[in-house]
């Protein structure tokens, strides 16, 4: 899967936890997923729960804990996916 | 302070309408919400109709962003809706995500079980499955009992209180009663009160082992919920939510604001489940103390009690309640007040049945009509003598000017609403 691929799959998970749909439009890897999309930090469970739904891996705490931007998360899945 | 207590603006989620325009026409039409719900059947209930509100994603969308995969219609929902119906109805703009707390204005929104759906889809199954790590982080917000207030809270940016009450039955009025009060004493400017229920057959389950819902009508739904009527069997489970925004009266007038009734007073008891009340049946001294003392705070009398909107709800309780307001009032049964169950067509909506009768019980102040309480052809023997007096057909009332609205619930629980058409 590419890293495109990857951020699509990524950001369609995100989508959901974000109030203003604006803020979707110019998302790029380095967009943080608190800061800049405003979600609400205890959603950040939700999508970490999704993404190793969709992705069929496993994101541990400590994993978790380091995803800030779209990127991190991104980049934790494609290790996850070359690890597997 | 002694401010005075004013309903600006209501929002509805009712089996019959999904918003408030839809919902005045079923009442004019006397049309039921009440439908045959596959799934009771399937889960072998006695009872397999009731009265589930329609339209409900279309209605969200209208409010709020698109729906996603993980859309449940659930009380939050209905509850969501029909505030935002209500804030936009009572001409106030919904605050962005950058709006500082409105300390002024609160919420008290309640509901007679939790979120049902999220407790029997997702936690109870995934708990027992071990995957208790993988529930996310929404179960707490939507199963908690102030589930729905918190979601209020954060979708008008409120800083006033915002409590979700809860007594059965009678939650949706007392949640009015409770929140004119605040304001009455001056804690707060702006109120957001009502209640509501999911439709999850989980939360119905009890009552169908109770053999309290009905069960002889699963062929001609409509016909299914008849307060007052001599073949009632039962009540229909329905669910919804009603919305009102109430507003110290100077509050309102200084904005402008289109004012629709008054909150003259109300009353929320117990009958202490003695003298013949129970966990299931009412006191009936406890009823009759309520609706006296709704009208000790009104300050008024019983004979300006235009109209009754009961919470008759189609079980043998409806004959003791009729003849429960007429002695509390009273009066003989021929010079009781106009009566009528908007049960008739909803079914019983539980912790949200207070709400969404006290909307058309206002929409009928402000309009001037009464709508018809429907299936009561064959009115109960005991409530014959009253006939003249049950609204059985549409009725424009354009001299209607005080109704009284009560709610009674398990727990022995009661409360009763003086409203009346706002005239300056």
């Amino acid at each position: 899967m590419s890293t495109t691929e990857i951020f699509d799959k990524v950001m369609e998970i995100i989508k959901e936890f974000v109030k203003d749909e604006e803020k979707l439009k110019n998302a790029t890897m380095d967009t943080a997923i608190i800061d800049d999309l405003k979600v609400n930090s205890a959603r950040l469970v939700d999508i970490i729960i999704e993404a190793e739904d969709a992705f069929d891996v496993e994101i541990d705490d400590d994993d978790a804990d380091q995803i800030k931007t779209v990127g991190d998360a991104v980049k934790i899945v494609e290790k996850k996916l070359a690890d597997a | 302070m002694n401010n005075r207590v004013v309903i600006t603006g209501m929002g509805v989620v009712s089996p019959n309408g999904t918003g408030i325009d839809k919902f005045e026409d079923a009442l004019r039409q006397g049309r039921s919400g009440i439908r045959f719900i596959p799934k009771l059947e399937e889960l072998k209930f006695g009872c397999w109709i009731g009265g589930v509100p329609q339209g409900i994603k279309e209605a969200y969308e209208t409010y709020f962003k698109s729906v996603g995969r993980n859309f449940i219609e659930g009380n939050i929902e209905y509850a969501l809706i029909a505030v935002a119906e209500a804030w936009r109805n009572a001409g106030l703009t919904l605050p962005d995500e950058d709006a500082v707390a409105d300390w002024d204005t609160g919420t008290v929104f309640g509901c007679g079980v939790c979120d049902m759906d999220t407790i029997s889809q997702k936690l109870v199954p995934m708990v027992n499955a071990g995957k208790t790590r993988r529930l996310g982080s929404m179960v707490v917000e939507r199963v908690m009992g102030s589930g729905i207030s918190a979601y209020i809270a954060g979708l008008l940016a409120l800083g006033n209180q915002a409590t979700s009450n809860s007594s059965a039955c009678s939650t949706g009025t007392e949640a009015i009663i409770e929140a004119a009060w605040r304001i009455r004493t001056g804690l707060a400017k702006r109120m957001v009160a009502g209640g509501a229920e999911g439709s999850s057959p989980y939360a119905w389950s009890g009552f169908d082992s109770m053999r309290v819902l009905s069960t002889k009508f699963n062929q001609t739904p409509e016909k299914g919920s008849r307060p007052m009527s001599a073949s009632a069997c039962g009540f229909v489970p329905g669910a919804g939510a009603g919305a009102l925004v109430l507003e110290n009266l100077d509050t309102a007038l200084e904005r402008g604001a289109r004012i629709y009734a008054e909150i003259k007073g109300g009353m929320i008891n117990c009958g202490g489940q003695r003298q013949g009340g129970s966990m299931t049946a009412p006191n009936p001294e406890g009823v009759k103390r309520c609706i006296k003392g709704a009208l000790a705070d009104a300050k008024m009398g019983a004979d300006e009690i235009d109209a009754v909107n009961g919470h008759l709800t189609a079980t043998f309780a409806d004959p003791r309640e009729v003849r429960n307001w007429a002695e509390a009032l009273g009066c003989n049964p021929a010079d009781i007040p106009l009566i009528n169950s908007t049960k008739s067509m909803i079914g019983h909506c539980l912790g949200a049945a207070g709400a969404i009768e006290s909307v058309a019980s206002v929409l009928e102040l402000h309009k001037g009509f009464m709508h018809p309480s429907i299936n009561c052809e064959d009115l109960h023997p005991d409530i014959v003598p009253y006939k003249d007096r049950i609204v059985q057909s549409f009725m424009e009332t354009p001299e209607l000017k005080t109704i009284a609205k009560a709610s009674f619930g398990f727990g022995d629980v009661n409360s009763c609403l003086i409203m009346q058409k706002w005239e300056r």
